[in-house]
């Protein structure tokens, strides 16, 4: 019976056991989540982040034989998704084939469509950028035929079915392009709509560049040609120099002409006047550059890359100097060894270079990123091209086509494109700029952190000269002067502002204080400069009123006291401003600013933003600094104010000297927050990503940026991704300080607890 | 003099002074925001402006604004001057309503330009459903065209009355389309999916096609009967008219069922004037928003507001306690436990906007998209939770509020006195009976406090959620009466981001603004009272145990 009993008390004292055990296990893994809470974001932020730094990488998918063998090719092309591809030759054929292997019956290497373009000889060949995908064929007697690779796209049972087929926009007969009937020996094209442009170099040395409009007949579908021709002189004291490529931008404003004579040159051609084309500039290349063996425009068409022998890339845009604009060299690079070919991409500034060596280099212009280098599975590729969504390349070796797989999804960023000087196509110098989205497709993104990092610094400083003075000496008196029944109430009504939803100050901001600043400016300052006189004044006031009643209303009062003084001090600036603003700025303080002084003036400026950001961190400051010094022990001060030291004194050299790290730790809290802030800087500004300190300019800061663009961007692009690196930023900049700050406020405690 | 200021009194004065700054700051704001909300409800006198001008001879409206300017300004902006004495000169912005017959619903008009200002007694403002206010007289009440106004001294409760019926109509309306039809629509989306799951799983066949087909049918058939229900109730609301007078003394006609209230502000009495006062408010936080929110209510935003709070709670407070008790009683003097303080400081501290990043790549995209993926593959590529919501809002709060619940409880732990732990021990409990039955009971009010805390903070926080799952119009509630009741991965319209959307978003900020300070009061009310309460709820904490102590 009785061991029974003791059996059970075992068995639920057991039970008791691993009930206390498992408690123990789970709260401590519990405690745990916090920090692996923290870690999480930490590290997801940084996995989000971190393929923006990875290099490119180009791998072998398949390979096959060339589709006719023995012919050489002169084009390589893919459409939209890469499941197609298509090879022109010099022999005037284009042949399509599938790109990959998509499933049994679309085996890579296939040929789809095999067709002869042009039955007769083939002098000269040019294709138009990649956004029109036009091609063109020079025949004999001066003629050109322009086609284009289309594919008709249809959804049998769900299948994505791509069905190659050949388009002759303006007709199967050549155009003829010279009256004279020479045979066109270069030759280069581009349209717009049905404007076309072609300049060609003819049998006797002539350059010529015509522009043909067409218009279409509504009926017959027959295009109607009005043409325009001009005759180049480019050689401008070159006598010996012979023509080796011609390029036309798409806008149809410009020919590049690049020349080799005693030395490498680029000449620009103004065609906007056909009939008269002026030669703008004339670029010299040093000689031991080597001679240019390769010529192409970036995407989005502003940007001149050339190639030379030696390896040497430059890139080239106009900028406008003196008024006129000009080409100017801005960044070069270096591909080692005879540069053989240089691809563009059709949406994003890289460019992909095809060695002598059978190396592919890749590189990123704005970012000046070198991005890969090498022989991709050990092929030595000679002739290339990348599909539109950068993801393929198709390539030949010899009598084979490649193709690889491209991985190249962030280029637009490097640690010099983020925090570095920039120089931007169509920028006059190099310049911060952060500027991540556009209407069109070719847009150059400009994605530097600094001057969303300058408007966080910025909108913080001000902050922070506001925040600071008065948080910290509120604290001070609130904590060491003031009586403890007033203290009682004052703390937690300054405690209760932290708890006001910062939605409600930037609305504030924004709305009403914006407006009040913008129409009573001189009151706003002559606020500032009066309100400390004033006080000093009452004070002094104070001091001479009798004895008796000082007695009554002591120091530690005087804070109610000034209520009605500050009060007043405010009505009074108010009322005067605008007196003052016709008195001193002609009626309008911020016309006068503008027009006379030459400061911007935006109504949503810094001075808002300090004011109200200020607001929302002074709690923050005040009730840590105050903790701070109302926990220094009372014997100090008491020891200090027995030596014949006045409060004074004593607060500064005693009080203050030993809470300083409460101090120094309150300040950097209130930084963090600051630093931190959305709301008050999304509203309170214009949100204009400048830099400049002028406190009555806006700014836009890292996290009114990522507030304003997260929901916008596309998720794993390289937008993104940068908007996840300012938040990480920011993860990092505020746990720096929040970190320091309870460090020091731990070896406070322990100090005090010595003491 | 001088030894005044070496005594250091004037800089005392001056720190003194910094605290009455911030007193007048915080005191100041809140007056500010309550005094400009609350005369958001009070009715407005309507005035009658007199002009001597040609072209506009009389204005009618509320009196918005006024404010001095210099002349000197009006010169700048090419006004002419000539009838202006003195330099400064005062303006009105007058609140004109009526906005499809004027171009502006608000105008600046000067004070010397007025000839005569009155406020008569017939004045009436009419608040519509749509192209907001309307002042003007109230000239005719027309039921099919025809006056049903017999006796010109009743025109007001003829209106009055026929008022009513309208709104009932609209009442019964909204009914229906909120309710049958709402429901029927929420039903075929289910077949939809029924469907294209079937077809996922390959068990889609022409037996459970028919079975589909045959209640998509009947749901249809139900949905024609209630949409001539609704249309029957539609032609019903556009039988009775109203017809005004503007201030361009034309006669205006338009539909009663735009009509949702009348008031004559300038013929109330105190206590009708307070009656309407307290109606605005509760129709402010009892309706829907008009116009893109810039009228009506916000009874959704409220909503919003209070369920995700409520699902941030549910989450946030049994991590939070056992974080504070792990923090309090268990964790040793060692460097995993520096580490989580560290933790617990820094997640306090990080800003807000980080959490809504971490919110919207972690919780929406990769663990929702997972979910949508395993879980409600039939409705893709539309996301369920693979898109911000309200769910995910609240587990981003809660990460966001986590430090605040365990501050907090670990300070309520901290007060509770160690013989009582010890006493229990002594009795014999184990460590977690003790915390269990002993200590957690006594920290009861603390936890309370710490989760007052958290949820006035994630009440007023906006940022993060902007990116997680707010949104500035929703066109459903996250809870409703189709199963499974709550809707997760709805999402919600918020308080806060409503200040925002509207101050910052709208249109017709101008006309916004008074229901923005409406709102922010309201939010200001709810997070001040939650502090206050929380405040309170420590005091009483501290009073227990100092007496505990002795």
């Amino acid at each position: 019976m009785a061991g029974s009993q003791t059996a059970s008390n075992f068995s639920a004292g057991k039970l008791r056991l691993i009930k206390d055990r498992a408690a123990r296990f789970g709260v401590t893994l519990g405690g745990g989540m916090v920090l692996i809470a923290l870690l999480l974001i930490f590290f997801y932020l940084l996995y989000v982040v971190l393929p923006i730094f990875r290099p490119a990488s180009i791998t072998p998918l398949e390979s096959y034989a060339l589709p006719s063998q023995g012919t050489t090719t002169v084009a390589l092309g893919m459409e939209a998704r890469a499941e197609v591809g298509y090879r022109l030759t010099a022999e005037g054929d284009i042949e399509f084939f599938n790109l990959r292997t998509l499933d049994q019956d679309r085996q890579a290497g296939q040929v789809l469509k095999s067709e002869r373009v042009s039955a007769e000889t083939v002098t000269a060949f040019a294709r138009s950028h990649q956004g029109n995908g036009d091609y063109v064929y020079a025949v004999a007697g001066g003629r050109v035929l322009i086609m284009r690779p289309d594919y008709r796209i249809t959804y049998p049972n769900d299948v994505r079915l791509v069905e190659p087929e050949i388009r002759y926009p303006y007709g199967q007969t050549p155009l003829q392009l010279d009256p004279e009937g020479r045979d066109i020996r270069k030759l280069a094209f581009e349209r717009d709509g049905d404007t076309l442009m072609l300049a060609a170099l003819l049998a006797d040395d002539t350059l010529m560049v015509a522009r043909l409009v067409g218009r279409q007949n509504m009926l017959t579908r027959a295009f109607q040609w009005s043409t325009q021709r001009g005759v180049v002189n480019w050689r401008n004291g070159a006598q010996s120099a012979r023509i080796e490529q011609l390029l036309l931008t798409p806008n149809l404003r410009q020919l590049f002409v690049q020349s080799a004579g005693t030395q490498q040159r680029v000449h620009v051609i103004d065609t906007r006047d056909v009939q008269n084309p002026v030669l703008q500039q004339t670029i010299p290349f040093a000689s031991q550059l080597g001679r240019i063996s390769a010529m192409t425009l970036l995407a989005g068409h502003s940007s001149l890359m050339v190639g030379h022998q030696s390896g040497h890339i430059s890139q080239w845009f106009e900028v406008s100097s003196d008024g006129h604009r000009e080409y100017v060299n801005v960044r070069n690079f270096n591909a080692g060894t005879a540069v053989e070919q240089l691809i563009p991409e059709q949406y994003r500034r890289s460019f992909y270079a095809l060695t002598a060596a059978g190396d592919v280099a890749v590189f990123h212009t704005t970012s000046s990123r070198h991005l890969f280098q090498g022989q991709p599975g050990g092929l030595q590729l000679s002739h290339a091209v990348v599909g539109p969504r950068a993801n393929h390349m198709l390539a030949q070796q010899g009598e084979e086509l490649h193709v690889l797989t491209l991985r190249n999804e962030h280029p637009e960023v490097s640690w010099h494109g983020l925090w570095g000087q920039i120089w931007y196509e169509n920028y006059d110098e190099p310049s911060y700029t952060w500027q991540s989205t556009s209407g069109s497709d070719d847009f150059e993104p400009k994605f530097s952190l600094v001057p969303i990092s300058f408007g966080t610094i910025k909108a913080a400083f001000y902050a922070m000269l506001i925040a600071v003075p008065i948080g910290l000496a509120a604290a001070v008196y609130t904590a060491y002067f003031m009586t403890p029944s007033l203290r009682k109430v004052v703390k937690p009504t300054i405690e209760i502002m932290e708890a006001l939803p910062t939605v409600i100050l930037g609305f504030l901001a924004g709305l009403w204080l914006a407006p009040l600043v913008e129409s009573h400016l001189p009151g706003f300052i002559t606020f500032l400069l009066l309100l400390p006189l004033t006080i000093i004044l009452a004070a002094f006031l104070w001091h001479l009123l009798p004895e008796n009643i000082r007695n009554y209303v002591t120091d530690a009062r005087a804070a109610m006291l000034l209520i009605p003084v500050v009060i007043f001090v405010g009505w009074l600036s108010f009322s005067l401003s605008p007196l003052i603003e016709l008195m001193f700025f002609g009626g309008d303080m911020r016309d006068y600013l503008t027009n006379t002084l030459g400061i911007n003036f935006d109504q949503r400026n810094a001075l808002v933003v300090g004011i109200a950001m200020g607001f929302a961190v002074i709690p923050t400051i005040f009730s840590i600094a105050e903790d701070a010094v109302f926990s220094v022990p009372k014997h100090l001060s008491n020891g200090s104010l027995a030596l014949g030291a006045t409060e004074w004194q004593t607060l500064t050299r005693v009080v203050l000297l030993t809470a300083s790290p409460g101090i120094f730790s309150a300040v950097m809290m209130g930084l963090g927050r600051a630093v931190g802030e959305t709301m008050i800087v999304l509203m309170a500004t214009g949100n204009t990503p400048i830099m400049d300190w002028n406190i009555f300019e806006g700014m836009r800061t890292l996290s009114a940026n990522i507030a304003v663009e997260m929901p916008e961007s596309e998720v794993g692009s390289t937008h993104y991704r940068i908007l996840f690196l300012a938040a990480f930023v920011l993860f990092i900049f505020t746990f720096a300080f929040n970190t320091v700050a309870e460090f020091v406020r731990q070896r406070l405690r322990d100090k005090y607890s010595s003491l | 003099m001088k030894t005044w200021f070496k005594s250091g009194s004037p800089w005392i004065w001056m720190t003194a002074g910094t605290v009455s700054v911030a007193l007048i700051a915080v005191l100041g704001l809140i007056a500010l925001i309550a005094w400009r909300g609350l005369s958001f409800f009070w009715p407005a006198a309507i005035h009658e402006f007199h002009f001597s001008d040609q072209e506009r001879q009389v204005l009618i409206g509320e009196i918005y604004d006024r404010e001095q300017i210099p002349v000197t300004r009006l010169v700048d902006a090419g006004v002419d001057i000539s009838h202006i004495d003195g330099e400064f000169v005062t303006r009105y912005l007058v609140k004109v309503g009526n906005r499809e017959f004027v171009p502006l619903d608000f105008t600046w008009i000067l004070e010397p330009d007025i000839v005569r200002q009155e406020t008569p007694k017939d004045l009436v403002m009419l608040e519509r459903a749509r192209n907001g206010n309307f002042y003007g007289y109230l000239e005719d009440v027309l039921e099919n065209g025809q006056t049903v106004v017999q006796d010109p001294a009743a025109i007001r409760s003829v209106l009055r009355e026929r008022m009513r019926r309208a709104l009932q109509l609209r009442d019964e309306g909204l009914s229906i389309q909120r309710g049958p039809i709402a429901s029927i629509n929420y039903q075929l989306e289910q077949l939809r999916l029924d469907r294209r799951r079937l077809e996922l799983r390959g068990e889609y066949s022409d037996e459970a096609e028919a079975e589909l087909q045959r209640q998509e049918e009947l749901l249809r058939e139900e949905y024609r009967a209630v949409e001539q229900e609704l249309f029957a109730i539609r032609a019903d609301m556009e039988r009775d008219q109203v017809v005004m007078r503007d201030m361009r003394g034309e006669r205006v006609t338009f539909s009663m069922s735009l009509v949702l209230d009348a008031t004559w502000a300038n013929d109330m009495n105190l206590l009708q004037k307070w009656g309407y006062f307290f109606k605005q408010i509760g129709k402010f936080v009892t309706e829907d928003p008009r116009e893109s929110n810039t009228e009506g209510g916000v009874f959704p935003a409220i909503f919003g507001t209070v369920f995700m709070v409520l699902l941030m709670s549910v989450i946030v407070t049994p991590f939070g306690v056992i974080a504070a008790i792990y923090l309090h009683e268990y964790a040793g003097k060692n460097n995993i436990t520096r580490m989580i303080r560290i933790a617990v400081i820094n997640l306090a501290g990080v800003p807000s906007i980080v959490y809504g990043v971490f919110g919207l790549g972690f919780f929406v995209y990769m663990v929702g998209g997972t979910l949508d993926q395993i879980f409600y593959p039939e409705s893709l590529p539309n996301p369920t939770f693979g898109t911000p919501g309200v769910l995910w809002s609240a587990l981003t709060l809660a990460i966001l509020t986590l430090p605040v619940v365990i501050v907090s409880t670990e300070e309520g732990l901290s007060r509770i006195p160690s013989t009582v732990r010890e006493g229990s021990l002594a009795l014999g409990a184990t460590k977690a009976e003790t915390i269990w039955r002993i200590i957690l009971p006594m920290a009861s009010p603390a936890i309370m406090t710490g989760l007052i805390l958290a949820v006035a903070r994630a009440a007023g926080e906006v940022a993060p959620l902007m990116l997680v799952g707010v949104v500035k119009s929703a066109p459903t509630l996250p809870v409703d009466g189709n199963f499974p009741f709550f809707h997760l991965d709805r999402k919600f319209m918020h308080l806060g981001f409503h200040i925002y959307d509207v101050g910052f978003q709208s249109p017709n900020v101008e006309a916004a603004r008074p229901l923005v300070y409406a709102t922010s009061l309201l939010l200001i009310t709810v997070i001040v009272g939650l502090n206050l309460t929380a405040i309170g709820v420590r005091n009483r904490l501290r009073e227990k145990f100092r007496s505990l102590e002795h």
